[in-house]
């Protein structure tokens, strides 16, 4: 015990680094992935099939190819054709993509929920589609999306540690490299597992505050 | 002022409007009446453009209403809309429900709508319920502040969509009072009802819709108690349930 509470006095500084790269890498992914995922489920709801065949197209292209082959894919394959992205870069944007799928799923799903004759009722008093979505739409669908938004918050810190893989210095990669120099897995995994552990709960308390906030009649 | 030329409208083999002919003065009341089903609701969410319609036209002081148009923002800002379940933005307080439209689609200032919002619940008997959300009303009163939404507009005229058949039978008077007073101050009405007693009082043409023609047209006296048409006979005798 005296042994590990020495070895994470050491490592807990580098790890600590890490960590503050897994929350940026998390805020950015989750900021990309909301924006996209409104774009799609707006998309998907068009009333022209082109667009809606195209985001449901894509939606099904992102959600059926693993995060890290993505990850993979930008990082590795983008290079080729010109592209080229920071470990970081290539990690959020990677994540952001693959997240924007399921975030579309649930703005559509709380899109779909409001009456329609809320949106009748609206049109009627002269409000345009945008002032429509605005003031009427959206604060009713929020109610509907912020559950499982809270949820995916939650799982994005998880999954941010899938950009180790791709060599962001994040709190997985971070722990893995000094595992592999000490060669002390117990101690540095425990410690990662703890740090992850200890981001996620305040984003549960921020799911359940939000939850409860927009929750109210 | 709302004028209905020969409108049609059909899903597929199925017409729902066929052929309507409406003519509505300023300050004028018309009731239309018909079984379910008849196209009664249609015809008045073309006159408002919610829905498209297939053939003729409709306009209002001249300006022709067509869903697709661009004016239709400007035109349904003229002419209120009262629905049958009401529609009250369940999010926002009564106050809030009827300075909605005035604040953002009229650009009225903040303090402006809300001096007016609050006389019209007054005028609608819900001055005690300003800060009460829609689900804290019974169907009567949201069903008043729907009217109250509808009047902040300052609208050229109110289409009612079966206001009172969502009501328990005890709050339909509150509704259909307000509805009189409205009618008495010269407020130009299309009202989609079931409610035969307020067409006979207040009504001062009547349309009896049925497949979606206009079966027959006059004063509420004459279709009411002397109805010509078999199928108006007929329906009435089903509405008024002489058992």
């Amino acid at each position: 015990m005296q042994s590990f509470l020495r070895d994470a006095q050491d490592f807990l500084p580098i790890l600590w680094q890490g960590c503050i790269v897994t929350i940026e890498l998390t805020l950015c992914a989750l900021l990309l992935s909301t924006l996209l995922g409104f774009v799609w489920a707006l998309l998907r709801l068009s009333a022209l099939r082109v667009l809606s065949w195209g985001a449901i197209a894509l939606i099904t292209v992102i959600r059926g190819i693993p995060i890290l082959v993505q990850l993979f894919y930008i990082y590795f394959v983008l290079p080729d054709l010109g592209i080229r992205l920071s470990a970081f870069q290539a990690g959020f944007i990677g994540l952001g993509i693959a997240y924007s799928a399921y975030q579309a799923e649930n703005f559509r799903a709380g899109i779909q929920a409001v009456d329609p004759g809320q949106i009748e009722a609206a049109q009627s008093l002269g409000m345009r589609p945008g002032m429509i979505m605005r003031r009427v739409i959206l604060p009713q669908a929020v109610r509907v999306f912020l559950p499982p938004y809270g949820n995916t918050m939650i799982m994005m810190l998880k999954d941010s540690s899938i950009a180790s893989a791709i060599t962001v210095a994040e709190l997985t990669r971070g722990g893995q490299l000094i595992a592999a120099s000490t060669f002390k897995n117990m101690t540095v995994f425990t410690l990662v597992a703890l740090l992850y552990l200890a981001m996620s709960l305040p984003l549960t308390y921020l799911a359940h505050r939000l939850e409860r906030a927009f929750g109210r009649k | 002022m709302i004028s209905v030329r020969n409108v049609g409208k059909a899903y597929g083999a199925h017409r729902v409007l066929d052929g309507v002919n409406l003519e509505v003065a300023k300050g004028e009341v018309v009731c239309i009446i018909g079984p379910s089903g008849s196209g009664k609701s249609t015809l008045l969410r073309c006159i408002n453009g919610l829905e498209h319609y297939d053939q003729g036209s409709i306009a209002i002081d001249g300006e022709s209403v067509r869903r697709e148009h661009k004016s239709i923002h400007a035109l349904r800002s003229e002419v209120g809309m009262v629905f049958q379940r009401f529609n009250l933005f369940p999010h926002r307080t009564a106050l809030q429900n009827v300075m909605e439209g005035p604040v953002y689609v009229k650009r009225l200032t903040r303090g402006a709508a809300r001096e007016q919002a609050i006389a019209l619940l007054e005028k609608v008997g819900l001055a005690a319920k300003l800060d009460a959300y829609p689900a804290q009303l019974s169907g009567g009163q949201q069903q008043r502040v729907a009217i109250a939404r509808a009047l902040a507009m300052q609208p050229k005229a109110i289409l009612f969509d079966e206001p009172t058949s969502a009501l328990d039978p005890e709050l339909v008077g509150d509704v259909l009072k307000v509805m009189l007073t409205l009618a008495l101050e010269g407020m130009t009405m299309v009202v989609v009802t079931h409610e035969m007693g307020f067409a006979a009082e207040v009504a001062r043409r009547v349309l009896f819709l049925d497949h979606g023609r206009v079966v027959e047209e006059g004063t509420a006296r004459q279709i009411l108690a002397e109805p010509r048409h078999e199928r108006t006979r007929d329906f009435l005798q089903r509405v008024l349930r002489p058992v």
